[in-house]
């Protein structure tokens, strides 16, 4: 198959997917082979394209041009390959999971979940191989259009409600923020394509500094504060949306998109020549703070999963605002490594409420003797996004601290060590409390009760990918190092 | 004989030759079939006059074989052919579309009259852009105001009559506004022709008059424009109207006058006019901004389905308006390329309403909850001709928007301001297709509310056939800019 065959394949297979699921509604068992398949062809497709990635081959597909040189088209970089292979794999580990979790919570609406759910992961690899801003725009609203029935799953007042402002504040700050950003970089580079060494070297700096902030802000999916509200508000979906999207395909095609644009519209040299990304080192970095901060008086597991996803994702804004090759290699591979991690401890969360139905950290004391297994992996997930061996979460802050060193941005190391300890407190604390905390009396079942079979071999399957990360690294290293740094 | 060379006539006295017979037509359905074959003609004779205009310029037409500027001249260049593609089209899809709908509103007994009323307004409103003659231009945009009035006052609802009396005094306050300017115009200059006027009045030396008949002019047509503070007699007219003729007059009718003001501003009045810019700029600046400020705000407070879409109508005339004020080829562009897309928007939202309402009966928000599970494919068309008034890339709505907002940003200081007014604005439009889109997906239908299934296949096929005309308007531009940056240049080219 020629490269373009591919991306047109890889692009249209979750589509039929979702067709697929559609019909079969009627035959759970059918429907959820329907996904499977699905979502392995869809790997097998995109995993094809990464060797010639590698290779240093950039895959391009036109689909069709518009007005004034503007076009709908694709082409596939390191980062686009990175997010879109990540994005592909995890769809079968998060598909394994759903089985479990759906059915044994009995949820109403599956066949809805399934199809929306194909339907998000055809616009995150829209939004991977989109090869203009425009195009990135086109996928990334169709990603929050087509999550919004996924967060509102449960469909009582109080879920509606907080999907609504789930809704609202990615749309508002799409359309009022990124889509002026983007004409505004068209009316200056009479362009939208991703060029390496960026577009838009003859603007002057003060202005280079707003564009940048309409973008941070305008990517809402990135979460920076003081957008980042829907995401916490967002943890009333099902566990497996707040597993797959919330710690993968949404907010990662948000963290991606500034990360891309940083590389491929601003470019490092006409950034740090201008200086115009200094204060975004320093919302980025409070970010990372504040939001381990909060994630510390939050008793319910999936807000402090929500918060620690928010300080997480500013580390990756704050590679890419670090503007040097080794802090934009840090920030992609951390896409991969706290992707791996998130998404087992996300997985873990739902796996408790599945068996014992608990949702609140202080009621998780004792339990560890119960679920052995589901504590084990929310200790791995949990080592491995504080950043230390043998899991992938070590790498990417390796990187990114060397990448602060390199910019001489001593406010960033910092941060990255104090939220280092922060993490230990507020996510080692939940095994903790698991493992070597009596129970409160009577309130814990008599021998082991795990989850699901299906939920338990996802869970195993991410946190072995942790370990991954950390010995295998090699092949995600050479990938970023690919990307244009200078 | 040549038929091409009298196509420009036949653009106009085909509906209004046709119009006088159906009203004859006693056989039940049979005013509709002429009527609507006969749009079909209409739309047929301009889709050939825009091909002779796009390959061999700008048509004169010497009515009666007078030569101008002594007899009527008809004048088709590119905006007129892009102006009678937009009114002939609506008329054809609006009536192909609304025959269920139409039957149930006005019934057979009314429907030769009706019919013969809407080939009138067709008539009218072709003569407006085809016509050259300032005066000729009076009489046809009464034929077409007279008609429109039957138009809305065909609707089975008593208020359509208020409604309709009060369009009825304030267009007609509109038109003789507009007929003072003109005579302020001849007495001055002597002359109705448009081209001819434009000439003479360089030897005019004393221009007070002029000056007077502009403001004249332009407040009288503002007003048939529905530009605000000047709307009012608008969303009560939209509401009340036959769900059908809505569809046809919210994509047409206002677009005429908007045709006229930007003719007789850019023209007539800019090259001669000391001042005539900072004028234009200074009045419309203002007041375009306020339009689609305020239109969308109450927009999205408004429960009846109509009447928001005629408070949207109200924003999107202001985004026109805004185009014109910045008086740049990218901003008229803009604005000219507007027109056409959304007249494409607004008749698929109408005619998705024309269906929810022929089954619902109803176009109260509330009666309509949870419509989405039963009636998809009409839901499934107004959301997406609603992505396309919101501006959503790949719709015809984000083409237009575009341009508006380059040629913003192009402006200076101002530009900025202006265009983050259209982005608020574009974010209320979010606000209320989304309340529309949450009460029909998201809501339960209310208790006893009546049982609702799919309108019929022939509706939906041309709502659909609409609404997709959005998505290839949005992505295959060479039509409607090729047409709208030509006309740009040709207007501005006269004036400076």
């Amino acid at each position: 198959m020629s490269p373009e065959t591919t991306i047109v394949a890889a692009l249209v297979t979750p589509l039929i997917g979702a067709v697929g699921i559609a019909l079969t509604g009627r035959l759970p068992n059918l429907r959820e082979s329907v996904t499977l398949v699905t979502a392995g062809v869809l790997a097998v497709l995109v995993w094809s394209l990464v060797p010639q990635v590698m290779a240093g081959a950039r895959p391009e597909l036109l689909v069709t041009t518009m007005l004034g040189g503007l076009s709908i088209a694709f082409e596939i970089e390191p980062l686009g390959m990175l997010f879109g292979a990540l994005a592909a794999s995890l769809w079968i580990v998060n598909s394994i999971y759903s089985i479990g979790y759906m059915r044994g919570n009995d949820e109403k609406h599956q066949t809805r979940f399934y199809v929306c759910f194909a339907i998000a992961i055809f616009a995150a690899l829209g939004v991977a191989f989109a090869g203009n801003l425009l195009t990135l725009f086109v996928f990334y609203e169709v990603l929050t259009i087509s999550t919004y029935p996924l967060v509102s799953h449960k469909g009582d007042p109080a879920t509606v409600r907080s999907a609504r402002v789930y809704l609202g504040i990615l749309l508002s700050t799409s359309i009022g923020l990124l889509l002026p950003a983007m004409i505004w970089t068209y009316a200056e580079a009479g362009t939208l394509d991703f060029t390496a060494g960026g577009i838009l070297g003859d603007v002057a700096g003060p202005a280079l500094g707003v564009l940048l902030g309409l973008y941070a802000f305008g990517i809402g999916k990135a979460a920076l504060m003081p957008v980042h509200r829907w995401l916490p508000s967002a943890m009333v979906a099902p566990t497996p949306v707040s597993a797959l999207l919330h710690a993968v395909a949404v907010v990662k095609a948000g963290v991606f998109t500034v990360l891309k644009v940083v590389v491929y519209v601003f470019g490092l040299d006409t950034l740090t020549e201008a200086g115009a990304q200094q204060w975004l080192v320093w919302v980025s970095g409070g970010t990372v703070v504040l939001a381990s901060l909060i994630a510390m008086t939050k008793d319910n597991l999936k807000a402090r999963l929500a918060y620690s996803t928010v300080s997480q994702l500013s580390y990756i804004v704050l590679g890419a605002a670090l503007a040097t090759a080794s802090g934009v290699i840090g920030a992609a591979m951390h896409i991969a490594t706290h992707a791996a991690g998130k998404i087992t401890l996300f997985f873990c969360a739902g796996a408790i409420y599945t068996a014992l139905h608990r949702t609140e950290v202080s009621e998780l004391r004792g339990l560890g003797r119960t679920m052995p297994f589901t504590f084990a992996a929310f200790t791995v997930g949990a080592i491995s996004i504080i950043g230390l061996p043998p899991f992938g979460g070590a790498w990417s802050k390796w990187f990114l601290t060397l990448g602060a060193l390199e910019a001489g941005e001593l406010f960033a190391v910092a941060v990255l060590m104090v939220s280092s300890l922060l993490n230990i407190v507020y996510l080692l604390q939940i095994p903790l409390l698991a493992f070597f905390r009596a129970p409160a009396s009577g309130s814990v079942p008599e021998g082991v009760q795990e989850a699901p079979l299906p939920c338990l071999i996802a869970i195993g399957i991410t946190s072995l990918l942790c370990v991954v990360l950390f010995f295998g690294a090699d092949p995600l290293y050479e990938l970023t190092r690919l990307l244009p740094s200078s | 004989m040549n038929l091409d060379a009298h196509l420009p006539i036949l653009q106009i006295i085909v509906p209004l030759m046709t119009a006088p017979v159906v009203s004859l037509l006693r056989v039940p359905s049979l005013p509709w079939a002429a009527a609507t074959v006969t749009s079909g003609l209409a739309f047929a004779v301009a889709v050939t006059l825009t091909g002779q205009v796009l390959a061999g310029g700008p048509m004169s037409y010497a009515l009666g074989g007078w030569v101008p500027p002594y007899g009527i001249e008809l004048y088709v260049d590119h905006f007129s052919a892009l102006l009678l593609l937009i009114i002939t089209g609506a008329s054809t899809v609006a009536l192909a579309f609304g025959k269920a709908s139409l039957d149930q509103e006005v019934g057979h007994e009314r429907a030769p009259m009706f019919y013969a009323a809407w080939l009138l307004v067709v008539a009218g409103l072709c003569g407006i852009v085809a016509t050259g003659d300032a005066f000729n231009l009076f009489v046809f945009l009464e034929i077409s105001s007279l008609a429109t009035y039957v138009l809305i006052a065909s609707a089975p609802d008593r208020r359509a009559l208020m409604a309709t009396f009060r369009y009825l005094i304030l267009g007609t306050v509109g038109a003789t506004f507009y007929l003072i300017g003109v005579g302020l115009i001849y007495m001055m200059t002597g002359t109705l022709n448009l081209a001819d006027m434009t000439d003479r009045i360089a030897e005019v030396g004393e221009l007070r008059p002029v000056l007077v008949a502009a403001g004249f002019i332009t407040v009288g047509l503002a007003l048939k424009a529905a530009m605000f503070p000047l709307h009012a007699w608008m969303p009560n007219a939209y509401t009340f109207a036959p769900h059908a003729a809505t569809a046809f007059l919210a994509a047409c009718s206002t677009k005429a006058a908007i045709y006229v003001l930007i003719r007789f501003d850019l023209t007539v009045f800019l090259p001669h006019l000391s001042d005539h810019a900072e004028q234009v700029s200074g009045f419309f600046i203002p007041l375009a901004v306020l339009a689609f400020l305020i239109g969308s705000a109450v927009a999205v407070f408004e429960r009846n389905l109509k009447r928001m879409l005629g408070y949207s109508s109200v924003a999107q005339i202001g985004y026109i308006l805004l185009g014109l004020a910045l008086l740049s080829p990218l901003a008229l562009t803009g604005a000219i390329v507007h027109l056409f897309n959304h007249a494409l928007m607004k008749s698929a939202l109408f005619m998705a309403v024309a269906c929810l309402a022929f089954r619902a009966g109803s176009v109260q928000l509330p009666d309509l909850a949870g419509c989405g599970r039963a009636m998809p494919l009409t839901m499934g068309a107004f959301v997406l001709a609603g992505l396309s008034m919101i501006g959503v890339p790949l719709t015809a709505g984000f083409v237009s928007k575009w341009y508006l907002i380059l040629a913003c940003l192009e402006y200076g200081p101002l530009g900025y301001v202006l265009a983050g007014g259209i982005l608020v604005s574009s974010l209320l439009a979010v606000a209320y297709v989304w309340k529309v889109v949450e009460a029909a997906y998201f809501q339960p239908r209310p208790e006893g509310a009546r049982e609702l299934r799919e309108a019929p296949p022939a509706m939906l096929a041309v709502l659909w056939l609409v609404a997709l005309g959005n998505v290839w308007f949005g992505i295959d531009t060479d039509l409607t800019l090729g047409l709208a940056e030509q006309a740009a240049a040709t207007l501005l080219g006269d004036g400076s």
